[in-house]
């Protein structure tokens, strides 16, 4: 069952991953880039976790934490830069 | 004192000057005068035990593998060369002190003489070839800065440049020569290559040492055709001219020729090259001497000269000549000295140099003009002076000696230069002294105070008390440092006045009066000698320096003309070409290794991978767009990182991408948004033509070594079996970079430091200029949206803080056995303090930041430094680290390692280097006239308007 979960959601995010790519590689303006990458950030956390649980490895979930704690900070300053061009006033 | 003291109280020295000079010039000479009297005191408490026969060493070893060690060695010759340098630096010394103008920064020039005189003290009291190399070429660095020392004077810089090339070339040469050397030899001591005459003769390798280590010498020492330099160099300051060109600088090249005389004469080859060279240089440099007009070009020629005799006498290669070589270095230091100083105290009290401009200035100068006729007749060989006995010794010598079959040559030539040498020296007495006294001096003279006449007089005394009494005074000496050239027994020789009558008195004669006759006829020589045309070298040597820095030139700007492009096409097809080389002229042996099977997610990963850097190679002109799809390629690199097993590097690449990103946004905020096209299409072709084949080459490449294992076991197998018991680490990473390869990872923070700190530099820089005025008054961007200091993101970043700083304690604290470790750690903490300014502003969160980022940058550095020097105390090299377990209760077993004291230094010097580079990059960024928020957030933007009661 749980192998069966693990699956469908790998499949799950590895999809929303390549739709983001879509997203990077076709997009309206710099803003829809910038939140595609963003939620890509947290597809590929989603990944890290699974991939963590399926071969059973604590590391796996550490690393994703991190990402996660620091990974904002670039969407926050694209987004900075964008709306204001200077992300230190 | 031991050796290696005495040759290194000179550099540590040479740090007080530049600190006294605050408390005054006097204080400042005083100082500097005390460090090398140490020294010389040092050095003369050996002189009984040397001048008995004893050999002082002292051995340490630095780099024993390449047969590299601090061996110092103290026989005869090195003490006369070590007392020359100390004795006459500190009469230099003295003298520099009333001689240097108050514009003149003296804390600067005694720093520069200490360090001179230390790279001097150094070579003559090497035991080890290659100390003494890197002594060698410390003097041609610290004797570039002295010649150069008024920076104001264009010939002053371009006489340093000169000599800097001249003897710099020669250092070049010398390398290859000692190397070749110690290699016959087969150690690079001096105590063992002294006693290998045999082999090294016999050595088809002779020759070709032979003539680099000369070449080292003969530049050193201004041989002809290198003596060119010498003259030039005469811009420095007379103090300068006097301790380089009497004692020090130019007797290098003589002292190696006198050390390695054991080994290297009396063949040949060293005969015809030394001995005439010799001979050459000292008619050659005599007979210009005559005709120059400024008196420290006379001494300068004049020096070139006598250096010319002491090398021919060397290159003679019998015993009795190298004891005449080495009685005429002390009497040639002692009044060569002399007379630079008193040409000194003439240009200081007539503020002219010129011959023809002087005269007449023996009643104005009673004092000068006893000290400089003394030794300039010493300079003669008038008899009851010192340079009249080696001058005897030397005709002598040269009377004995057949030059290619022909007696005649080398005797006729010694009393020419004689005669030429008495002429010049006549010359000086006369033409500066004699005459009538004159009314058009540019100054008024008088005699100089005692501080200035005071060190030449003393240098006088020993001119006529070793021409009197030269056995008693100089035998000891003579015979300690002749000894030490010979390698063997003295030959017989007698330090006297009265030989008898013989050749070389007759020679003497001869010389005396033919000079005499020669000055009366000076003045219609003067004119055809003017009249004559010659080469002149300093415009053959700019020739050929310009034809080098053109040939430098052509070939940088062909491979290297500051297109980023150009240098990355030049490396790649090299890389591609060498690459094909190797692939075409090996074998690929067959795989060993089966190929992992394919899975879905790594796929889908590749294929953005190379979908984005695609779109990267296409969309680059625009910035922004760039940097985001770099930032989709770092996040793929990470996860990558974890996939293969490497979170240390994953975490490292997740913060290093954060950072990098506020960098960039940081600058992109001043250029323009867009690359302009700038390459031709057929251009872009073959640069993408280029690319393709470096990045197909690389991938069959990586390709080719994972099928198939190592052919010889690899070091990752070391490592990973060694970290636990050598380094107390189950993370191999942390342990590679905190303990294996410490000091790697000790330069590397030492150069991020300092590259935070350039970017420091730079940004003031920016600020303080025109530009700085520029950035802060360009007009605000109109299209700004949103909050600048929005509560959402003060509030959030607040919270995280606590926790960023938690977890980069944790990660730091495990970092030595699971993934973690300082570098980490540094990043996530500057990460936590970053998101502060960006949420509440530059001024908010600089106000709160209570140490400056310099002094954590410092302290990263300083803390690593002292955990390597800590292992010195016990004995072990640097950066040895130890580790043990400990156990407190209540806390279970935990274990600690010095290595973690040097991971702390890490921690800082990233969160410093860090901090300070966004910090100088977000200082650009700041306007005038628009007053900074007293509040963390903006949370209603009208209340500093009603706050301020409008």
């Amino acid at each position: 069952m749980m192998q069966i979960a693990l699956t469908f959601a790998i499949g799950c995010f590895t999809l929303g991953l390549l739709m983001n790519l879509w997203r990077i590689v076709k997009a309206p303006g710099v803003g829809d880039r910038v939140l595609a990458l963003d939620t890509m950030v947290i597809n590929a956390i989603a990944l890290l976790v699974l991939y963590g649980i399926a071969i059973g490895d604590a590391v796996y979930f550490e690393v994703s934490l991190i990402i996660a704690m620091v990974g904002f900070i670039s969407t926050v300053a694209y987004a900075r830069a964008l709306l204001r061009g200077n992300i230190i006033e | 004192m031991p050796l290696i003291l005495i040759a290194i109280l000179p550099f540590l020295g040479a740090l007080l000057p530049g600190l006294m000079i605050r408390a005054g010039r006097t204080v400042c000479a005083w100082t500097t005068a005390t460090v090398t009297a140490a020294a010389l005191i040092g050095l003369l408490v050996h002189a009984p035990a040397v001048l008995a026969g004893e050999v002082i060493t002292y051995r340490l070893d630095w780099l024993p593998q390449l047969g590299l060690n601090a061996n110092f060695m103290l026989d005869g010759l090195g003490l006369l060369f070590a007392g020359l340098i100390l004795g006459i630096g500190l009469l230099i010394i003295i003298y520099a002190r009333f001689y240097l103008s108050r514009e003149d920064p003296m804390g600067t020039f005694y720093t520069y003489l200490l360090l001179f005189q230390g790279a001097m003290v150094g070579i003559v009291l090497s035991d080890n070839v290659l100390l003494m190399l890197v002594f060698w070429e410390l003097t041609s660095l610290s004797s570039f800065l002295l010649i150069g020392y008024w920076k104001h004077l264009p010939e002053g810089r371009q006489g340093a440049r000169m000599a800097l090339a001249v003897t710099g070339m020669g250092g070049l040469a010398l390398i290859g020569g000692m190397l070749i050397l110690g290699q016959i030899a087969g150690s690079y001591d001096l105590s063992v290559i002294l006693t290998q005459k045999d082999a090294v003769q016999a050595s088809p390798l002779y020759l070709p040492a032979l003539i680099l280590i000369l070449l080292g010498a003969f530049t050193k020492s201004a041989q002809f055709p290198f003596h060119f330099w010498l003259p030039h160099a005469m811009a420095a300051p007379t103090p300068v001219s006097a301790y380089l060109h009497s004692a020090t600088m130019v007797k290098a090249g003589l002292f190696l020729m006198a050390r390695l005389w054991p080994v290297l004469a009396g063949t040949p080859e060293w005969f015809y090259i030394v001995a005439t060279t010799g001979l050459v240089t000292m008619v050659l440099g005599a007979l210009i001497a005559l005709f120059k007009d400024d008196l420290k070009a006379l001494l300068a020629f004049s020096t070139v000269s006598h250096l010319g005799l002491i090398t021919m006498l060397l290159g003679f290669g019998t015993p009795f000549a190298a004891v005449a070589a080495v009685f005429h270095i002390i009497n040639h230091a002692t009044f060569k000295a002399a007379l630079f100083m008193t040409a000194g105290i003439i240009d200081h009290e007539t503020q002219t140099r010129d011959i023809k401009r002087l005269g007449g200035l023996r009643h104005l100068m009673p004092v000068t003009f006893v000290i400089g006729t003394l030794a300039a007749l010493s300079m003669a060989g008038i008899p009851l002076l010192n340079g009249f006995l080696s001058k005897e010794m030397m005709l002598e010598e040269a009377e004995r000696t057949i030059w290619s079959g022909t007696p005649w040559l080398v005797p006729a030539l010694a009393t020419f230069g004689a005669l030429l040498s008495a002429a010049y020296s006549f010359r000086f007495v006369i033409h500066t002294f004699m005459g009538p006294e004159r009314h058009d001096y540019p100054a008024r003279p008088h005699d100089p105070g005692f501080g200035l006449w005071g060190a030449p007089a003393l240098l006088v005394v020993l001119v006529v008390v070793i021409g009197i009494l030269p056995a008693a005074v100089a035998g000891g000496l003579v015979a300690a440092a002749s000894g030490a050239v010979i390698g063997g027994d003295l030959p017989y020789y007698s330090l006297k006045i009265w030989h008898g009558i013989t050749p070389a008195l007759y020679m003497s004669i001869i010389a005396l009066a033919g000079g005499a006759v020669l000055l009366a006829l000076h003045r219609p020589l003067d004119r055809l000698w003017q009249a004559t045309p010659r080469p002149e070298a300093k415009v053959i040597f700019d020739a050929l320096m310009a034809g080098v820095v053109w040939l430098a030139r052509a070939i940088t700007a062909g491979v290297h003309n500051g297109s980023m492009a150009r240098s990355g096409a030049v490396f790649a097809v090299t890389i591609v070409v060498a690459g094909y080389a190797a692939w075409a002229g090996g074998a690929q042996a067959p795989a060993t290794r089966d190929l992992l099977p394919l899975a879905a997610v790594p796929l889908a990963g590749w294929f953005a991978l190379m979908l984005v850097t695609l779109c990267l190679v296409f969309w680059h002109h625009q910035r922004l767009v760039a940097l985001i799809l770099i930032g989709v390629i770092g996040l793929i690199v990470s996860v990558g990182f974890v996939y293969f097993s490497a979170p240390d590097l994953a975490l490292t690449q997740a913060t290093v991408e954060v950072v990098t990103v506020i960098l960039l946004l940081l600058m992109l905020n001043f250029i323009p948004k867009t690359t302009p096209f700038e390459s031709s299409a057929g251009r872009r072709l073959r640069d993408g033509a280029i690319a393709v084949a470096v990045g197909l080459g690389a991938a069959a490449l990586t390709f080719a070594l994972q099928i198939t294992d190592f052919a010889q076991p690899s070091i990752s197998a070391y490592h990973l079996a060694n970290s636990k018991t050598g380094g107390g680490g189950t993370n191999v990473v942390n342990v590679i970079l905190v303990d294996f390869r410490g000091f790697d990872t000790f330069g590397e923070i030492t150069v991020l430091g300092i590259a935070a700190l350039v970017i420091f530099a730079l940004t003031e820089a920016v600020l303080a200029s025109p530009v700085g005025k520029w950035l802060a008054n360009r007009p605000l961007n109109p299209d700004k949206a949103g909050d600048a200091h929005p509560l959402m993101m003060v509030v959030a970043t607040r919270v995280m803080m606590p926790i960023a700083l938690v977890v980069g304690t944790y990660i730091f604290l495990r970092g030595h056995n699971e993934p973690g470790g300082g570098f980490i750690a540094g990043l996530i903490v500057a990460i936590a303090l970053v998101m502060q300014y960006m949420a509440s502003g530059f001024d908010w969160a600089a106000a709160r930041q209570r140490f400056p980022y310099h002094g954590i940058i410092a302290a990263g550095v300083l803390i690593a430094a002292l955990t390597g020097v800590g292992s010195w105390f016990a004995g072990r090299p640097f950066l040895t680290s130890s580790f043990g377990y400990f156990e407190i209760w209540p806390i279970e077993e935990f274990e600690l390692a010095t290595a973690m004291a040097f991971d702390v230094g890490v921690f800082l010097c990233v969160v410093g280097a860090v901090m300070l580079a966004l910090e100088s990059l977000a200082r650009l960024a700041r306007r005038s006239g628009v007053r900074p928020s007293p509040h963390a957030m903006d949370v209603d933007p009208s209340r500093d308007v009603t706050a301020g009661g409008q």
